[in-house]
């Protein structure tokens, strides 16, 4: 991962390269340095020019990341990157298109472009970071907080049941569908990496602590002392194993997933994962519940779905080229003209 | 035998249920029309619903149009010809005809299920009501199912060719070549030849019925108007708009991109675009009117030509994003095709009510260019005109459309390709100096254009205020100030490169000065020369430029005693005219979906002369 690909014209680059002149302006201890580190070390291993990269960010803490690359970028309006992003790719398809969003910017008020863009699938890189919060307004519940969270807006406790990102993502079609977190920087970089290797909308969900407004609302999956409790990290074709000391394992009964000691069950009869299998995609996706409940389903991180589908901008541009064989280059006297004229002497 | 009398100007209006075909019909004489030479103008009138309540009042659907053998700037006023599918039909349209005129009635749409839906309780075709009309009753219904009696398709299928037969026997009446519109059907109607066939024998068997019916002794002719030589077409409002900003994308350089969310009457547009996809463009519904505003955005950040298109609820929409294109200072296009509002508004029925929004409605201080289109064919000219201003002045522009212009048609003297300007595009490749400033600007205060891909000019814009020059982030007064100045500077520099405000019609100096924008053009073109011809000092100036106004608009008007206003509204651009040259403007206001007519403007002009 250490490695540093040479890069099409700037020879090699290095993470410092990637760093803009601008003071970063998060929160001391926010999760969202991290997820900026591992962003500055994984892009000069992409092969991709810097003047080929465009970030592009709606609003919220989150949505000031493109001011810290020095790469192309626009911090736009609240909901809307998706969008930009779509005219963006649909033009200029050659460009490396990354989104920054958090869980109010693109499950609040911009659902309706996340679901579309990856109905679509354009060929970008959605990054939400999700720390069940709203901070830069600070401190409202968002549509990823639990129910009963007490929060400014909600003193005596949140009623909105909350969404299932992975869960909806899937259900609209997302063709690259993965869970990182901030506080395991190898493991964030891989998955940035991948996303950037998926041509199609990859969504990459990444838990956030926002240590100011929501602190620890992830440290049942970050933190050391309990982390391998409650997480299980997916690698393609290895079985569901997890526990600290990775001594429970899960396996299929039909649909139903079930937990395993595997003190009394072999690892062959485990579930194991394939990314490609949209239906075991689901179900992992449901493992979703309270870390805290007694008998819950670890927390997948890692991909959970991938799947080849043609991508919006070359189908876009597939038109236009079938247009251009079957009509011509289109001469703008004949299309002035019309098909009926007369002529005044 | 048949006497041919000769006419220098006539007014028909077909008028049916939705599903008649009155559109097609009317849409096709239009062609023929044109074709023939008269100069002409028209105004599609329909019902929101595709199809409304059969037989019903807010179901009926027309087709006007005005053509005559000189200078034509209106549908008319009133009509000489009604042609009515039904009693419905008959009803809503029998106030705007004049005494004396014509009613063509289809004697089967006045049963007694039709009569009573119109709410008539005996057939006005029996009572003597229409005495002071010369009627012709027509079994239409009765006499297309026996010209096709031979024809293998179903009744329902052959009754929708009715509208056919209403057609050809309108163009006997009018000593018309029905020949366009066989060539017409032929293409349309290839893959289906039962319905070709229905088709063209209900449109020969109405001309025959004409001719051989002793019934129909006097035909109609309006001869070829004097219009000044060159090559015509007919050109409607959208098709016009679609084709100005396909021209000016060849004419850039630059790759289209057109994101737009379906919405009447703006939808046209993008129907036109999206079958011209071999001029580098590309068209794009949009999942809202938000995605597609912004859409448009990232592809001109990305170094094309944006253009969103779009009503005033859209307009609405698509507010917060205009202000972020303010801010990025790109160039982007927004049509707005206005319709009556508010909110959904009266869909199909045009008014001039976004004008505030365009000019106000955005948070914060957010100036945009606005110009408007006044006839169909100009909506080429003002597409064409807010792309160039686009390009070359870097910000997002407005312009102004309607439905009346969007759906009206009239003969257009086009352009050859060759004749239309080059647009400047002035992308910058490489950093002047070490470092890229994306905010620096020309004496103009055009900011620098830097598109992915060109190495050495990255950099980050935004939403948030940006620091002169160097477009970083900044929070300080008095940069706010500065920038919020040079925003709005930058916009009123536009006046330097457009041209001064010419007179349309009547002297430099006078009584009144009739001043107008967007599709009130014809109605006071007319209005003012049927003035001039009568002897009174009014003129017209009708306004393309609307932000930033022409330089000289202030001493233009400054020649006039009085200065009149009239608008589809409640009054909007008198305000701005009242607020920036301090006129005591007097308005004139219509707010009922329709176009002003011209005796409106004339009684209003003589009113204001009386004072």
């Amino acid at each position: 991962m250490a490695e540093v690909i040479e890069n099409k014209q700037n020879g090699v680059l290095t993470a410092k390269e990637f760093v803009s002149g601008q003071e970063v302006r998060w929160c001391p201890g926010c999760g969202d340095y991290s997820i900026l580190k591992q962003m500055q070390s994984v892009l000069p291993q992409l092969g991709v020019s810097k003047e080929d990269i465009v970030f592009i960010s709606g609003i919220g803490c989150s949505s000031r990341f493109p001011y810290y690359l020095d790469t192309f970028g626009m911090h736009s309006i609240h909901g809307r990157a998706p969008a930009i992003a779509s005219g963006l790719k649909s033009t200029r398809p050659e460009l490396s298109v990354w989104v920054i969003t958090g869980d109010g910017d693109a499950l609040s008020i911009g659902g309706n472009h996340i679901i579309h863009s990856l109905r679509r699938n354009f060929d970008i890189n959605v990054l939400m970071f999700n720390n069940e919060i709203y901070g830069l307004t600070k401190g409202q519940y968002s549509p990823t907080s639990p129910v009963k969270k007490v929060t400014k807006s909600t003193p005596f406790g949140s009623l909105d049941h909350p969404f299932n990102p992975l869960a909806l993502v899937l259900g609209a079609d997302g063709t690259f569908v993965a869970r990182a977190m901030d506080r395991d920087p190898k493991h964030l970089q891989q998955m940035i990496l991948r996303a950037h290797q998926h041509k199609g909308t990859s969504f990459l969900e990444v838990y956030q602590n926002c240590n100011i407004f929501n602190d620890g609302a992830f440290f049942s999956f970050t933190e050391k002392d309990v982390k391998k409790k409650h997480t299980l990290f997916l690698e393609e074709g290895q079985p569901l194993v997890f526990g600290e000391n990775e001594e429970k394992g899960v396996k299929l009964d039909g649909f139903t997933p079930v937990i395993v000691d595997l003190d009394s069950t072999s690892k062959n009869e485990l579930w194991i994962h394939d990314e490609k299998d949209y239906i075991k995609s689901t179900i992992l996706s449901r493992f979703f519940e309270d870390p805290s409940v007694e008998g819950n389903f670890p927390r997948p991180f890692g991909v959970f779905y991938v799947k080849e589908r043609n991508t919006y901008e070359d189908e876009i541009c597939n038109q236009v080229e079938q247009m251009l064989t079957v009509k011509g280059k289109g001469d703008l006297d004949k299309l002035i003209a019309g098909n009926e004229t007369w002529v005044i002497e | 035998m048949k006497v041919t009398e000769e006419k220098d100007n006539v007014v028909i209006k077909f008028a049916g249920d939705s599903g008649d075909g009155m559109q097609l019909v009317g849409s096709q004489f239009t062609n023929n029309t044109a074709l023939f030479g008269n100069d002409l103008g028209t105004f599609p009138d329909f019902p929101a619903e595709i199809r409304a309540p059969q037989g019903t009042l807010p179901g009926v659907s027309g087709f006007q149009i005005h053509f005559g053998n000189a200078e034509i700037y209106t549908p008319g006023d009133t009509y000489d010809v009604l042609v009515a599918m039904n009693s419905a039909a008959l009803k809503a349209n029998l106030d705007n005809l004049r005494k004396g005129g014509i009613i063509i009635a289809n004697t089967s749409g006045f049963d007694s299920k039709n009569l009573r839906l119109a709410g008539y309780e005996e057939s006005p075709l029996e009572d003597g009501q229409l005495q002071d009309y010369e009627l012709y009753r027509i079994d239409v219904t009765k006499i297309t199912r026996e010209a096709l009696k031979e024809n293998g398709l179903g009744m329902r299928d052959k009754d929708r060719s009715k509208n056919m037969f209403v057609l050809g026997f309108i163009y006997w009446l009018f000593d018309r070549d029905p020949q366009n519109t066989l060539n017409f059907l032929e293409r349309k109607f290839s893959k289906l030849p039962d319905v070709l066939d229905a088709n063209v024998k209900a449109l020969k068997a109405g001309y025959n019925f004409g001719n051989i019916t002793e019934a129909f002794s006097v035909k109609y002719r309006v001869k070829p108007a004097k219009m000044p030589a060159g090559t015509y077409r007919s050109i409607n409002g959208n098709p016009a708009m679609a084709m100005g900003i396909i021209s000016a994308g060849v004419k850039s350089g630059l790759q289209v991109f057109y994101g737009t969310y379906p919405i009447t009457p703006a939808s046209d547009i993008l129907h036109e675009l999206a079958r011209h996809k071999n001029y580098n463009i590309k068209t794009y519904q949009a999942e809202d009117e938000i995605a597609a505003v912004c859409a448009a955005i990232g592809a001109s950040y990305g170094g094309n030509i944006g253009v969103t298109g779009t009503s005033g609820p859209g307009l609405a929409l698509k507010s917060e994003a205009m202000g972020l294109a303010v801010m990025l200072e790109l160039p982007l296009v927004v049509l707005d095709i206005q319709r009556a509002g508010p909110s959904t508004g009266l869909p199909t029925k045009t008014e001039q009510a976004d004008l505030l929004q365009a000019f106000y409605g955005r948070n914060g201080e957010c100036p945009m260019p606005i110009i408007a289109a006044s006839t169909p064919s100009s909506c080429f000219e003002v597409a064409f005109e807010a792309v160039r201003i686009a390009l070359e002045h870097m910000t997002p522009v407005l312009v102004l459309s309607d439905g009346y212009i969007a759906n009206g048609a009239e003969p257009w003297k086009f352009p050859k390709a060759d004749e239309l300007a080059e647009i400047k595009v002035n992308i910058q490749t490489k950093p002047n100096d070490d470092k890229f400033m994306p905010y620096q600007r020309d004496e103009r205060l055009v900011r620098n254009w830097a598109v992915p891909g060109h190495s050495g000019l990255e950099h980050r814009i935004g939403g948030l205020e940006k620091e002169d020059v160097t477009g970083n982030v900044s929070y300080d007064p008095e940069n706010h100030e500065k920038m919020v100045k040079i925003r709005e500077q930058k916009v009123e520099n536009i006046a330097n490169y457009i041209p001064d405000q010419e007179i349309e019609i009547g002297p430099e100096k006078g009584d009144v000065l009739v001043l107008g924008w967007g599709s009130t053009f014809g109605g006071i073109k007319s209005a003012v020369k049927e003035l001039n011809d009568a002897g009174y000092k009014v003129s017209h100036a009708h306004l393309r430029y609307i932000k930033p106004f022409p330089k000289n608009l202030g001493e233009l008007m400054g020649n006039f005693k009085k200065v009149l206003v009239p608008e589809i509204n409640n009054g909007q651009l008198i305000r701005i005219i009242r607020d920036k040259y301090l006129v005591p403007a007097v308005a004139f206001n219509k707010i009922k979906g329709v176009p002003i007519t011209k005796k409106e403007i004339t009684d209003e002009v003589k009113k204001l002369i009386e004072e």
